[in-house]
């Protein structure tokens, strides 16, 4: 499945607090509701301005911080078709993944606001159209490529009985 | 080759001999949600109408918004209460603690596999648990089926040497490694600290260094289970639930960092993330707004008693503001009885019923535009307590009830140094209020 969309630029340690802050804990149980707020305290303009199928861009240790399956669940459902960041916090990764939001690790020093991104899931290729660039994203482990084939956790529990990693 | 704690767990745990590098499917002992996380979880396993629990000990914990400020974290909470009592999950009440401190007084065990719900989950690796924070979903299907799927890490070995100096202790220790390592310098691995300096060292403050291990990135911070550890469990009632867990001989590291304590001095993490640590020397002078001393990472009994220590016959400075919170109804009840609580009130302290109190911005303590808070707890991003344009430390807790009577960041060797003079100088006599000096 190849993905289109405009870059949004963020920078190093992108927190889960950035992404799905405290103060709206009250609005967990009403995730469209705390989707107006993704991202606010990293880019107050992100949930109003942004399109769907829009990327994140973003540094280093993305997602860093609390488990909160939140912050990759409200980057999903504002539309975002997925976040390219030069490294990830674990359970980020891991949350990510289990809720179906793409994920791709790559040199994002080469894209800057508003480039035209094109990515490939299958083969892990990201194409920068405004800069004429490719670059190649490092493929996801086996096991976690099995999971986001399937639609995220509960779809592969429900399709496999079970955990099928291998 | 002999095996790193992680590996022995998991090998344990999954029935097969297991390697950092290897995917393995492991049985959970305790799988655990708090009210952040809970509902979430819940509604995924509803979907899959698989409203069931099979791991050893699934447990539900208020503590993030205890007692609920808000309708809706109150209905938040009735689902927690209803998924309890259709499937006998555990339900650790409004007024019990912090999920990471209930997990090591009452759960976790020696050898377990412990998940929650929670990234400081790995708090109960200090009993010798492979214990990790995981997200809803994972913590959800690991409750229902009793299982869930692993990458064994890679260890890390943190060696610790040497005595700490008087006013610094474990909190300082794991900010010092964190400013070392980095926010991510320990992603996917696990910590597993040891050495002289931890046999000696206290539970209360092994599970500090277990609990920030997530700080640096890390899956999971272990600490070998010995007589320390067996001692604790003991004390609790559980001694049943003791056994000896190490390191084998001969385990395999991908690197040995080693720490002299004895040249540590406090450290202090500056806003707006955890690796931004420098020496106190740093900070010395920052004017301070709210002082908060609590949380998983410090609001256990020995640090109420040394942050009572300092504060008994002070006050706060009149500008800045004390809020108090132990972990746990345990630890409350002990600050209770051995006149801990009355020290902080007279000092000026409110003090908050067992939570996370004002940690994760929810209520009890959120900060103003601007505000400056020295908090013990583990975490200090922008936003973090409330407010995106609050600023938030992080110390130990002698830091903090020092500074809370200064109003500003101030080195709480200063007054472990005035001490030790006054005892030299007139030894077996009485102090300057008549008060018996205690030795």
């Amino acid at each position: 499945m190849v993905l289109r969309g405009k870059a949004w630029k963020f920078g190093d340690s992108i927190s889960t607090d950035l992404i799905c802050p405290g103060r709206f804990f009250h609005l967990r149980s009403n995730l469209p509701e705390l989707a107006k707020h993704v991202l606010e305290d990293a880019d107050p303009n992100f949930a109003s301005r942004m399109s769907k199928g829009d990327f994140v861009v973003a540094g280093n240790n993305f997602g860093l911080g609390s488990s909160r399956e939140h912050a990759p669940t409200i980057i999903k459902l504002a539309g975002v078709s997925a976040v390219l960041a030069k490294s990830f916090a674990r359970i980020f990764y891991r949350n990510a993944i289990n809720v179906g939001l793409p994920l791709l690790e790559c040199d994002t020093d080469k894209i800057e606001l508003n480039d035209e991104i094109e990515v490939d899931l299958a083969t892990g290729m990201i194409k920068n159209v405004s800069k004429g660039i490719e670059l190649k994203a490092h493929p996801l482990p086996k096991a976690m490529l099995n999971i986001l084939n399937d639609g995220g956790l509960l779809a592969h529990i429900e399709k496999h009985g079970g955990f099928k990693l291998d | 080759m002999g095996k790193t704690m992680a590996e022995k767990i998991l090998s344990e745990k999954s029935g097969q001999d297991a390697h950092a590098g290897d995917i393995v499917i492991a049985h959970v002992d305790v799988a655990a949600f708090q009210d952040g996380t809970g509902p979430l979880g819940v509604r995924q396993l509803q979907k899959m109408s698989l409203e069931e629990v099979r791991a050893r000990r699934s447990v539900l914990f208020i503590d993030h918004a205890a007692p609920s400020p808000r309708k809706e974290l109150s209905n938040d909470h009735m689902l927690l209460r209803e998924f309890s009592r259709k499937t006998g999950a555990i339900l650790s009440e409004i007024g019990e603690g912090v999920i990471h401190q209930r997990l090591v007084e009452s759960y976790a065990r020696p050898g377990d596999v412990v998940i929650g719900a929670d990234s400081h989950t790995c708090t109960s690796g200090a009993l010798g648990a492979f214990a990790t924070g995981m997200g809803s979903t994972d913590v959800a299907i690991g409750m229902a089926m009793g299982k869930s799927w692993f990458k064994v890490p890679e260890t890390y070995r943190i060696e610790v040497n040497g005595d700490f100096t008087p006013g610094v202790g474990s909190k300082d220790l794991i900010l010092y490694l964190i400013r070392m390592l980095g926010a991510d310098g320990a992603t996917y691995k696990a910590l597993e600290f040891g050495g002289p300096a931890i046999d000696k060292m206290s539970m209360e403050s092994r599970f500090v260094l277990s609990n920030m291990a997530v700080e640096a990135g890390a899956k999971t911070g272990l600490i070998a289970s010995d007589r320390k550890t067996r001692q604790y469990l003991k004390a609790r009632g559980r001694v049943k639930d003791w056994r000896a867990l190490a390191p084998e001989e001969g385990a395999k590291y991908e690197r040995v960092i080693v720490v002299d304590a004895s040249k540590l001095v406090p450290q202090i993490a500056f806003p707006h993330t955890v690796d931004n640590t420098k020496d106190i020397d740093k900070g010395r002078g920052t004017k301070i707004d709210q002082v908060f001393i609590g949380t998983c990472t410090n609001g256990r009994i020995e640090d109420l008693r040394i942050a009572a220590r300092i504060l008994r016959g002070r006050e706060r400075a009149p500008h800045t503001r004390l809020v108090v919170v132990p972990a746990s109804r345990d630890i409350y009840l002990e600050a209770l009885g051995s006149g801990l609580l009355d020290i902080f009130v007279r000092a000026g302290g409110i003090i908050m019923g067992p939570g996370c109190g004002p940690c994760v911005g929810v209520h009890q303590g959120v900060l103003g535009d601007g505000e400056v808070c020295l908090s013990t707890a583990n975490r200090n991003f922008r936003g973090r307590m409330g407010n995106p344009d609050g600023f938030v430390y992080l110390a130990s807790p002698a830091t903090a009830a020092f500074s809370a009577i200064k109003g500003q960041i101030s080195d709480p060797r200063e007054f472990f140094a005035r001490r030790q003079r006054k005892k030299v100088a007139k030894p077996g006599k009485r102090g300057r209020r008549g008060r018996k000096i205690h030795r």
